[in-house]
């Protein structure tokens, strides 16, 4: 399995894996955390197709992660302006179609699924008005999800945090009905790091199959490069998202 | 549409040779404005003017420094050149780091926008050394930010230090790169003029390297990313070139404002465009704006350029030429196209949504020719816009006040007296020193900052050098670390610009990579007055002879100047950022011990001197005064072999340097770094060194290092330390199971009383 991602140039070359999986990464103008999520899929063991936000050509893919960053500058408001991308539309689709897409959202991409209606509710400033970056305990809340599947129910993990608009808010009664149906996915434990309803870090679609949360599981898949507790807890996410594509548990 | 206005031209210059001009408004002096006159032959139009003042800045043209600044090329080996690919001159130095690779990185001030607008001054100091480094070829890959601000008590702190770090962030974080370390340091010296550097560091493939040169006659030349607006006119010649007075009108509109989203489109774009081999030279728009630009790439091309003015995409389609010439908007680069890739080239723009405009192409007349809408505004010889600047020898003296202030030795002064000696005493003294706002820690300030994107960050702030993977096939990277001391600069100015290197040299190798190139950011006071021009000269005497000394090139950097309010000038502070190569960052050492290294030896490199002076402790107790600790490079290179080989042999688990705040600061910290306790003795280096408990805690004592060595590898670290003739001394053991730091015989601190005083500081005053 080769790891290597280079630092200039196309890193979406296809090589030979052992995994036939196909994960797509969409880059945005403004995305930060795009070749950390191609290198999370690698290190799980996938091919990683980049794709291009202007772009509105699925290319074949069996999953499609929306990393993190700002893309258009967070301008307006956060994800707003990214999900009139043609690529967004595509994905908006393939995600409802009969064949139920994987779609990771992960920080700025948690943002645009929820522009994109994909996911209920809305990211806000964080309480404390700040950028915040920092290891993060969370506890996986529903362990059925294309994207959880291989975490162990109630277990806690720790992956970086890194937003400055991660506040989710939503209505009462959404609220109650993500909770009601286990569509939580996250939630932080110990300190609410940005003021978020009910301490929630992240959700599902009620499918599962959509799933967006606010810290970065690719930033915890590496030992030596990630938080310094455990350092590899993210890597799940994208091994869970294989076993959900060979048809294993859902 | 193009603003009619009543344009000074070349012709119209000739025919009115007495028109006044206000070339003191702009910064110039009487005699370098008689200079350029002599140079044209006539007097210069507005508009040429306009460039020569800004290019003619002490900022972009070093005048009062150039002379000084050569012996950094002078003391050079030729074993230093070896790994050196571009030296001190072009946007940024580049080192080959092996495998193909090559790093290049460059640390800069941004000192006075930050001053006057803390946001946007500090954000685009960040913006603008990441336009250094992209336009090398290279892909950035981290920044840092060393830090200076006025007293932590100060009203106006709270203004700058809200602004300078969330400006930092909000741009850098933006960008995609990581923030792996820099220093914050708060002295009431630098109340009116605090110091903003910032660092940055890319990787290139060596094919990729590009460099800031207009050649190919016919080539044509470009201007792409953001549009030109009226921000930071003058920014490099009235802002940064002048001392701050009350009595002149705000210069806010002097400070440029920033767009990261633009950079971060500007820097993918870029790197596409070196990819596809579409770019022939290549210039970032930094400080004097499309007269650096241009000038430069003329210059350093086949010395000549014709550029119409007119067609520049602007923001505010009321700027005059003058202004268009010295705007210093930012995201913005001038590159220069062959004509068979300007189709390809537009098709980058346009996949990435950047403007762009042709401006011109390049000639071979040797002159820089600038038209608004045909007319000559501008016709001069480029190298005597961006070369052949004012050269000064300004007069320096020792100070008269030197002699006292070095007379004036911590010991001997009243603050000097009753010092900590009980147990009891120590232990509040440690207390008091790892809460004091300089020791104390600063992750209210890193957490504001993205440590972790790009997947490469191996170590970063609190640790002693931030670390960055440039390959992830084999682990290939590098180590930077920032240092300075401006106390110890002012005690004396020769070795405290040394002790500066001597700490980011001792930082990286403490990381475990070894040290190869140097860059550095002279931040001083005016050069008009004598005192401080003898501090900046013993400065880069003293930095430039360790640097050959310890063997590693000064390979790019900048000076910042004017860091004075009245005739009160900052303590010099020359911030000097090192950079080591690491094999492998995997084996990298982090600054502190882990729970998994109970029952490990800690063991202190080095010895201890009653050397006090200039101290955090004496900080503490408000006294600045006698030398500062003294300087042995050898030693400190004696100590670099030690910690590369025992971190590459697996021999050490964790090191640190001591440095400010000595022992004490060190065994804190690494007790702190993962929360994990410690057992020590100071009885054997007490008797050793002759010393007591108290100095063996506090003196700051150069060339020393604590290191965690696991029970395994304690016979080959002594077999190593004593074949190298390398003082150490065990202290004692890592200890997970007590929760505590102990001294033996003096004294027991918990972690959470550690933790306590230590975290506490900067919530307290900043919330």
């Amino acid at each position: 399995m080769s790891n290597d991602l280079p630092l200039i140039g196309d890193y979406s070359t296809p090589t030979a894996e052992l995994s036939g999986a196909r994960i797509g990464v969409v880059t945005f103008p403004g995305t930060l955390d795009d070749r950390d999520a191609a290198r999370a899929v690698r290190t799980a063991g996938a091919q990683s197709v980049s794709l291009w936000h202007a772009d509105s050509d699925l290319g074949d893919v069996d999953a499609v992660i929306i990393p993190g960053g700002f893309s258009y500058g967070d301008y307006l408001r956060a994800g707003a302006i990214s999900r009139f991308a043609p690529m967004m539309s595509k994905i908006v689709d393939a995600a409802n179609s009969e064949a139920k897409l994987p779609v990771l959202g992960i920080c700025n991409g948690f943002q645009i699924l929820t522009e994109s209606h994909l996911l209920p509710g809305s990211m806000i400033k964080n309480d404390h008005l700040r950028f915040i970056c920092r290891d993060q305990v969370l506890r996986v809340e529903n362990n059925t999800t294309a994207w959880t599947n291989g975490y162990e129910a109630s277990q806690e993990i720790t992956i970086p945090l890194k937003n400055q608009d991660g506040q989710y808010v939503a209505d009462e009664k959404t609220l109650d009905e993500l909770e009601a149906e286990n569509r939580v996915a996250f939630s932080y434990v110990g300190w609410n790091p940005n003021g978020s309803r009910r301490s929630i870090a992240g959700i599902s679609n009620a499918a599962g199959n959509v799933v967006g949360l606010m810290p970065h599981p690719e930033h915890a898949i590496e030992v030596g490069f990630g938080p310094d507790a455990t350092g590899t807890d993210g890597l799940t996410f994208f091994t869970s998202v294989l076993t959900h594509l060979v048809g294993g548990k859902k | 549409m193009t603003q009619e206005f009543n344009i000074d031209t070349v012709e119209n210059a000739e025919g009115t040779p007495d028109v006044e001009l206000p070339w003191a408004e702009l910064g110039l002096k009487q005699n370098e404005f008689d200079e350029i006159v002599k140079i044209l032959g006539r007097r210069p139009t507005a508009a040429e003017l306009a460039m020569y003042s800004v290019m003619w800045s002490e900022h972009c043209s070093y005048k009062s420094t150039k002379n000084h600044l050569r012996q950094f090329g002078q003391k050079v080996t030729e074993e230093m050149k070896k790994d050196l690919m571009v030296g001190i001159g072009e946007n940024a130095g580049v080192t080959d780091l092996g495998d193909g690779w090559a790093v290049t990185f460059k640390i800069e001030s941004h000192n006075s926008p930050s001053f006057v607008e803390p946001y946007q001054g500090a954000a685009t100091g960040i913006g603008g050394i990441v336009r250094d480094i992209i336009s090398m070829g290279a892909r950035p890959i981290a920044v840092m930010d060393p830090l200076r601000f006025g007293a932590i008590d100060h009203e106006d702190s709270q203004r700058v230090v809200h602004g300078v770090v969330s400006g930092i962030g909000g741009y850098g974080n933006s960008l995609g790169l990581p923030n792996i370390g820099g220093e914050t340091v708060f002295d009431p010296i630098y109340q009116g003029n605090p110091l903003v550097n910032a660092l940055a560091v890319g990787a290139l493939r060596h094919e990729d390297l590009r460099l800031a040169n207009a050649s190919g006659v016919g080539n044509k030349v470009v201007l792409f990313g953001a549009r030109t607006g009226g921000d930071g006119i003058g920014g490099a010649s009235v802002l940064a070139s002048e001392s701050f007075d009350d009595t002149k009108p705000s210069k806010r509109p002097a400070v440029q404002v920033g767009d990261p989203f633009s950079e971060k489109v500007l820097i993918e774009c870029c790197l596409e465009l070196f990819k596809s081999s579409l770019v022939e030279g290549i210039q970032d728009l930094g400080a004097a704006g499309i007269s650096c630009a241009t000038s430069e790439l003329a210059s350093n091309g086949e010395g000549g350029m014709q550029v119409e003015l007119t067609d520049v995409l602007l923001r505010d389609p009321t700027l005059t030429p003058g202004e268009i010439l010295m705007s210093e908007s930012q995201e913005r680069m001038m590159a220069v196209v062959t004509p068979a890739n300007v189709a390809a080239f537009e098709a980058v723009m346009d996949k990435y949504g950047v403007e762009y405009s042709w401006l011109g192409e390049v000639t071979d007349t040797n002159r820089l020719i600038i038209t608004w809408k045909g007319e000559v505004i501008v016709d001069v010889d480029p190298k005597t816009v961006a070369h052949d600047g004012p050269v000064y020898d300004r007069p320096y003296a020792r100070p008269e006040w030197q002699d006292a202030l070095q007379a004036d030795t911590f010991r001997s002064s009243a603050a000097g007296a009753n010092l900590p000696s009980t147990g009891e005493e120590l232990k509040s003294a440690v207390l008091e020193l790892i809460a004091s706002p300089n020791m104390c820690d600063k992750s209210w300030i890193t957490r504001q900052y993205d440590r972790y994107v790009g997947g490469n960050t191996a170590l970063a702030a609190p640790d002693d050098a931030g670390v960055v993977r440039v390959d992830e096939e084999t682990g290939l990277g590098v180590a930077i670390a920032t240092d300075a001391n401006g106390r110890y600069t002012y005690l004396d100015p020769y070795v405290g610009a040394q002790l500066a290197l001597a700490e980011s040299y001792r930082n990286v190798a403490t990381s475990g990579a070894i040290p190869a190139a140097v860059s550095d950011c002279l931040n001083y006071g005016s050069p008009e007055d004598s005192d401080v021009m003898w501090q900046l000269a013993e400065g880069i005497r003293g930095l430039s002879d360790a640097c050959m000394e310890l063997g590693v090139p000064v390979t790019g950097g900048n000076v910042s100047l004017y860091n004075q309010t009245g005739d009160k000038a900052i303590h010099p502070t020359p911030v000097v950022a090192t950079l080591g190569k690491l094999d492998d960052v995997a084996r990298r050492t982090p600054s502190g011990w882990r729970p998994e290294a109970d029952g490990q030896a800690i063991y202190l490199i080095g010895t201890t001197k009653d050397e006090l002076d200039g101290s955090e402790f004496a900080n503490l107790r408000g006294h600045l005064g006698g030398l500062p600790p003294q300087v042995d490079l050898a030693a400190e290179k004696a100590l670099g072999a030690i910690l590369i080989n025992a971190s590459r042999d697996g021999m050490v688990d964790a090191a640190h340097d001591l440095s400010e705040g000595g022992l004490a600061a060190a065994l804190s910290e690494m007790v702190l770094r993962y929360g994990v306790g410690a057992r020590v003795a100071l009885d054997e280096i007490c008797q050793r060194d002759g010393i007591d408990a108290f100095t063996a805690l506090f003196s700051e004592s150069q060339a020393r290092a604590l290191v965690a060595v696991p029970r395994s590898e304690e016979v080959r670290f002594n077999d190593m330390t004593s074949a190298r003739g390398i003082t150490v001394a065990r202290l004692g053991v890592v200890d997970a199971q007590s929760g505590a730091l102990e001294v033996q015989g003096l004294f027991t601190a918990s972690v959470d009383e550690l933790r306590e005083a230590n975290e506490g500081t900067m919530e307290k005053y900043f919330g």
